[in-house]
């Protein structure tokens, strides 16, 4: 999945590269609820994991994924807290 | 006069102060640097203990010792809680009426836990993470004869990402050994799509909990209690029942640090450069431990890997030069024991780019735990490991 990440305009980036434990997944969760209703997280992961779970977490947990998008060595994951 | 205060008395500050001291002796002797740990309480406590004294393997006496007796003769202690950091004028500010002004500064705060921010939090759950909240549990599982206990989180970051899997295992051992294992049940709730965030730990795991019947519910992050029905309710919208429940609570970064503007709210957790440990941006601030914002592990190896680095750095800066390229930059490097239960554990070392390859879980490992958690009085402290 790519998206385009310009729109909507992102609140806060996450820097979870190399991040083994507790992971960019656990980071994301950690920021989302941290966040307000509306905000547009970017999560950066070099874990390749990340593009199934991070996406999977997000429609349980009744969150919107923007997109994902590949960058230099590393996948920037763009989520929208719902709720 | 160069003066260097160090916020925290635990694993990361104590060891910043006697590394630097090292670095710094002839100048520190000289009168032309002063090296300040201030710490809240004045003693020094061996976090990872405390979950040992939830299973009766360690008593409360053995974790604290007096911060004054760790530290080299040449750092200053001072007693004190911190009101506030005064950036405009670079002095810390103390709760006993005393102002420290400062030319380096390292925040090495820890974390501080909020279970209070989950209401029934305290009627309802137990935790590990004070050693009076582990001898309640060690309580409640004497009291238990049978039924289902619950191991979840209820926040995040949380100190010692592998622990509540820890407990989930221990547990098992216990009524397997008590003999009321048939009669009970154990629940992992997993924040995440599987047991552990590292899938080589998770796939190494997984196994063991099936074999041991401990049933692990994924994508579970724990958001309310219900103290009527005896449940527990997820953010992603399931339910989950308890008869005793074990909740990781919320953690925060240290207050002062939101108040005096130099960690956002409502986390508090600082942001910090994951290679020179720098706090934004600032050329003579630095963090280490828990306070750190960067997604690593919360544990005290974490800060006992950085310390150096922050060290190196601070004394560099002092010295006027620039500080050496291997010794100032940290790599993300963390060790963390991991008890799997029956007398076994296994080993996870990474750093940024090395996922961790844990062996076998084994009594070596497992015993090598209880060894560290004894002769870390006489090593880390100092340096020696």
């Amino acid at each position: 999945m790519t998206a385009t990440l310009t729109t909507p305009v992102v609140t806060r980036t996450i820097d979870a590269r190399g991040s083994f434990c507790p992971g960019p997944l656990m980071e994301l969760i950690r920021a989302i609820r941290e966040a307000a209703v509306g905000d547009v997280l970017e999560v950066y992961s070099t874990d390749a994991g990340s593009r199934n779970d991070i996406p999977k977490w997000v429609e349980k947990a009744g969150h919107r994924l923007v997109g994902i998008e590949t960058r230099d060595g590393f996948d920037a994951i763009v989520v929208e807290k719902l709720r | 006069m160069q003066r260097v205060v160090i916020l925290g008395g635990g694993v990361g500050g104590t060891l910043t102060a006697n590394l630097l001291v090292r670095k710094l002796r002839s100048r520190i002797e000289q009168d032309k640097v002063s090296v300040t740990v201030v710490d809240q309480t004045g003693a020094h406590v061996y976090q990872p203990g405390f979950m040992y004294i939830a299973f009766g393997a360690e008593q409360e006496k053995h974790l604290k010792r007096p911060e004054r007796t760790l530290l080299d003769r040449d750092v200053h202690l001072v007693v004190s809680e911190v009101t506030r950091i005064d950036e405009s004028s670079q002095e810390v500010v103390l709760a006993n009426g005393q102002n420290l002004p400062y030319d380096y500064l390292v925040l090495a705060t820890g974390s501080r836990i909020t279970p209070e921010e989950l209401p029934f939090f305290d009627q309802e759950a137990h935790h590990f993470y004070t050693a009076g909240a582990a001898a309640r549990l060690r309580e409640a599982l004497d009291a238990f004869t049978g039924g289902r206990i619950v191991v979840a989180i209820a926040g995040m970051p949380y100190k010692c990402p592998p622990a509540p899997l820890e407990v989930s295992l221990l547990i098992e051992a216990e009524l397997r050994k008590r003999k009321i294992r048939e009669q009970s049940e154990v629940h992992f709730c997993s924040p995440i799509g599987r047991a552990f965030t590292i899938e080589t730990v998770s796939e190494m795991v997984t196994p063991i909990m099936e074999r041991k019947g401990v049933q692990i519910h994924t994508f579970f992050n724990v958001e309310q209690i219900d103290p009527d029905r005896k449940v527990i309710v997820s953010l992603e919208g399931e339910e989950l029942p308890y008869d005793l429940l074990i909740l990781v609570p919320p953690h925060h970064g240290a207050k002062f640090l939101v108040d005096s503007g130099l960690a956002p709210a409502p986390g508090g957790w600082l942001p910090t450069d994951r290679h020179t440990l720098q706090v934004g941006g600032r050329p003579n601030v630095f963090a280490l431990g828990d306070a750190t914002d960067l997604p690593l592990s919360k544990a005290g190896s974490t800060a006992h890997f950085e310390a150096p680095v922050v060290a190196e750095q601070v004394a560099s800066a002092v010295k006027g030069i620039a500080p050496d390229m291997k010794t100032g930059n940290y790599e993300g490097n963390v060790m963390c024991f991991f008890e799997t239960g029956d007398n076994r554990g296994t080993l996870l070392q990474f750093d940024y780019e090395h996922p961790p390859h844990p062996p076998t879980p084994n009594r070596l490992w497992h015993y090598g735990k209880l060894i560290f958690n004894r002769v870390y009085w006489f090593t880390v402290p100092q340096g020696r490991v």
